[in-house]
């Protein structure tokens, strides 16, 4: 790039200018992608070819690895339990957050300000340190090892992201809207079903595979709650010293592909989403 | 039904929830810090900061902070000035610059586990241009430099994505009519980002900080993965003395002490980039 760069007549600084500007542009995509292609080799590559040297720098386009990560013992299961409890997490944290951003939206009430500190204040601290004294509550309730119980904690992550982006999706959809729809005979419940739920869903679905994806990245709380029902992540952290290099990249691999389609889904509101929490 | 609880029973559910898995756990893991068969005491505590370890844990810790989160803001910063008036393949750049967002932390230590392991891609490359003759073992104790640059690295690439939606988000938010008037007024871009983006992207440099500090001193999935026991820091220890040791009390104090240097520096950061009453974009 700085080559193109130098070609080029330097009389005009603007001209030069652009070019570093591109290959600034350039640079900082290859350092984003560049990383992931490697793990993708080495994910298309056969065990031997992972542990070998030199490594080749293009895929030869072998199942070994992936096969491998699959006949692991209980590695479908680790991925069977992180599906689960991400979409458990999905489910839960917009039916308890979404509620709450519509109120927030629509109303004035006392204590409003205080509950809207309650739900920044909870992204203020290091969260899955709480899975540490919850594993104790867990064992007495029963809900130690299990996907729901990790799910309840996953959501509790989840929940404050489901309350400001259903709030600032509430918001920009005009009470006005809903009023018309009053005036012509429905009940508030109607209202909401018939008029608002409609124009919000794409929205309300982009904030719950945020809610997905954060689920299915957590690995200390998923580590620290979980010995049988181990998550993907919690399965591969605990196996880090034990597992061979092509394991732990088929495994890292898999993680990687939902969040890749995840973030292409909802990349539109990746945005709004987070200038709302700027507030 | 009655308008007047109608808010009131829209949000029960997350209170109730709230008070369930975050304010009540607070009281729990304060009970297990301070609490030792003897009764109340600070014996956790002393126990935990008396470990050969506590204090290694702490720097390692405190220096990856100190080294990746100001990188990060520049990086952050940089990228959210030059989409700013990016007009082609703006979303293209900015979907995969926004990639490492949805990448979990240990998928991301795996990554760079490829590059920098013996036989990775790092070697390779260096071997390829004869730089060594045979694959070196870069993550070992003999180079604690190198594990130290391999984590942050990966810190750097997988979280600068969470400031830059932040960051990108408020300069949105900021009136273009500003920066005509400072054109027509001559400033330089230089001038223009010190003199008005930076001063009015102070709340949305605070939310960033804040985010990301607290996110740097919960590191542990990226640390486990490329340097596993060779770079202890406090979220490790934290799971050590949980698993190894099954001594929930001392997990409990140290995760007691993470959660107080959290606060302490977000406070401080709150603090620092606060916006005067009243003075709003």
């Amino acid at each position: 790039m700085t080559t193109v760069a130098t070609d080029t007549p330097m009389t005009d600084p603007r001209k030069a200018g652009r070019y570093v500007y591109a290959a600034g542009v350039f640079l900082l995509c290859a350092w984003v992608i560049v990383p992931l292609y490697f793990l993708l080799i080495n994910t298309l590559s056969s065990p031997e070819a992972v542990n070998a040297f030199p490594k080749s720098f293009v895929p030869e386009f072998d199942l070994g690895s992936l096969t491998f990560f699959a006949g692991f013992a209980g590695m479908l299961t680790a991925l069977k339990n992180s599906i689960l409890v991400a979409v458990l997490t999905m489910i839960l944290s917009i039916a308890v957050g979404a509620p709450a951003g519509y109120a927030l939206s629509r109303f004035d009430f006392r204590g409003k300000e205080v509950f809207r500190m309650l739900i920044l204040l909870t992204r203020a601290f290091p969260l899955p340190l709480l899975a540490l004294p919850l594993a104790v509550m867990f064992i007495r309730t029963g809900l130690d090892d299990t996907i729901f119980g990790l799910a309840l904690v996953h959501t509790t992550l989840a929940m404050p992201f489901a309350v400001l982006i259903t709030f600032s999706l509430f918001s920009g959809i005009p009470l006005e809207l809903e009023e018309a729809a009053w005036t012509l005979g429905c009940t508030r419940l109607t209202a909401f079903t018939k008029v608002v739920l409609p124009l919000i869903l794409p929205g309300i679905t982009a904030s719950a595979i945020f809610a997905f994806v954060i689920s299915w990245n957590e690995v200390f709380a998923a580590a620290v709650l979980t010995i049988e029902n181990r998550t993907l992540t919690a399965f591969l952290l605990t196996n880090l010293d034990t597992s061979p290099l092509h394991l732990k990249f088929a495994g890292g691999f898999i993680l990687v592909v939902p969040a890749l389609i995840f973030i292409f889904a909802v990349r539109k509101y990746l945005f709004a989403m987070w200038g709302i929490a700027n507030r | 039904m009655e308008t007047r609880y109608l808010p009131y029973i829209l949000i029960l559910p997350v209170t109730l929830f709230l008070c369930l898995f975050f304010l009540y756990p607070f009281v729990l893991v304060a009970q297990q810090a301070f609490w030792t068969d003897s009764g109340w005491s600070m014996q956790n505590f002393r126990d935990v900061t008396g470990h050969w370890k506590f204090p290694i844990s702490l720097k390692n810790t405190l220096y990856l902070a100190a080294i990746v989160v100001p990188v990060q803001l520049v990086l952050a910063l940089l990228m959210a000035t030059m989409v700013r008036n990016m007009k082609k393949g703006r979303d293209l750049v900015l979907y995969v610059w926004t990639i490492p967002l949805g990448i979990s932390d240990l998928a991301a230590g795996i990554i760079w586990l490829a590059i920098f392991e013996q036989s990775g891609f790092l070697n390779s490359m260096l071997s390829g241009l004869g730089v060594v003759d045979k694959p070196i073992n870069l993550l070992t104790y003999q180079n604690p430099g190198i594990v130290f640059i391999a984590i942050a690295l990966a810190e750097i690439w997988r979280a600068t994505a969470i400031m830059l939606v932040i960051l990108v988000a408020g300069i949105g938010l900021i009136p273009k009519e500003y920066y005509e008037a400072a054109e027509v007024f001559g400033a330089s871009p230089w001038k223009r980002f010190t003199r008005i983006t930076l001063p009015l992207l102070r709340p949305s440099l605070s939310t960033a900080l804040v985010i990301r500090v607290i996110l740097a001193f919960e590191v542990f999935a990226v640390v486990q993965a490329i340097g596993g026991t060779l770079f202890p820091v406090l979220m490790s220890e934290t799971f050590n003395y949980q698993f190894e040791l099954l001594n929930s009390g001392a997990a409990a104090a140290v995760a007691l002490i993470i959660l107080a240097i959290s606060i302490a520096f977000t406070v401080l950061i709150l603090r620092l980039l606060r916006v005067p009453k009243g003075a709003t974009i």
